[in-house]
């Protein structure tokens, strides 16, 4: 194994992205759905500070708390529009959101 | 050396817990897996030296974001799910063909970037903050601005509406 490198925290970033992937296409309750967006944007922020700490830069860890923001604010306004899609339909199934289907 | 165990227990922890949340059936268990799952990446933080984005991280989402989930699953009272017959093709294609792209993702990463060392720094709040308010001040303010939205969006989505 040796020394850890910037590249064993990538291999552990893509493996994040890669189970976040298969959450949101193989899952069907849209909660699991929006937890598994949060894994990816997580395995990002794992590779902007990797980065940031390799080239030795701050600006990646400046990004990642960026990020870290807009994610607060997607979970914020997809789970309201989740519990109003509850309200209407008594369903969280994602394949029985189909009102824009034909 | 130090650095090595933990990173390889707490990178193995990580991914143990997101593979769970996947496994389990019941959202709770899922949103539990979750936080396991960030508090594991915030001691990542903390091992490359990120000080301040690993207390961000246990704040913002082992705390304010996954309370929301963890709300959300509770006032839905979500029960659990079942695998509908799409999903489950995509269990049997989808899982494997990952595997097998993590994989080459992996392999391409050693060969090409070899060993790219960690630097040796300290992101600590004081350099961020210096950051944050200096060079980008004006997307820090933008952010602001798309908090005060969503938080808006948030509450006439959840609002009931009157008839």
């Amino acid at each position: 194994m040796g020394e850890i490198s910037t590249i064993h925290y990538l291999v552990v970033a893509a493996a994040l992205f890669a189970i976040g992937t298969i959450g949101v296409l193989t899952r069907r309750n849209v909660v699991i759905i929006l937890m598994s967006i949060e894994l990816i944007l997580n395995a990002v922020n794992l590779n902007l500070v990797a980065f940031s700490r390799m080239h030795g830069q701050l600006p990646g860890q400046v990004f990642s708390i960026f990020i870290i923001t807009d994610a607060a604010a997607e979970a914020a306004v997809g789970l309201g529009i989740l519990i109003a899609f509850f309200r209407n339909k008594e369903t969280i199934n994602a394949d029985e959101v189909d009102l824009l289907k034909w | 050396m130090m650095h090595t165990v933990l990173f390889i227990i707490f990178a193995v922890v990580c991914v143990a817990a997101a593979i769970n949340l996947l496994a389990q059936r019941h959202p709770i268990n899922s949103a539990l897996s979750l936080i396991v799952v960030m508090g594991s990446l915030a001691l990542l933080y903390l091992l490359l030296g990120a000080e301040f984005v690993a207390a961000v991280q246990i704040i913002i989402y082992a705390g304010a974001i996954m309370v929301l989930f963890v709300f959300t699953i509770m006032l839905l009272n979500a029960g659990e799910e079942e695998l509908s017959k799409s999903s489950r093709v995509a269990i049997v294609f989808g899982v494997p063909a990952v595997a097998v792209i993590v994989a080459a993702l992996a392999y391409i990463l050693s060969r090409g970037a070899g060993t790219a060392a960690l630097g040796d720094f300290i992101g600590g709040p004081k350099e961020i903050g210096r950051l944050l308010f200096r060079d980008f001040l004006l997307p820090f303010e933008v952010t602001s601005v798309l908090i005060l939205i969503a938080i808006m969006g948030a509450v006439v989505l959840a609002r009931r509406e009157e008839r």
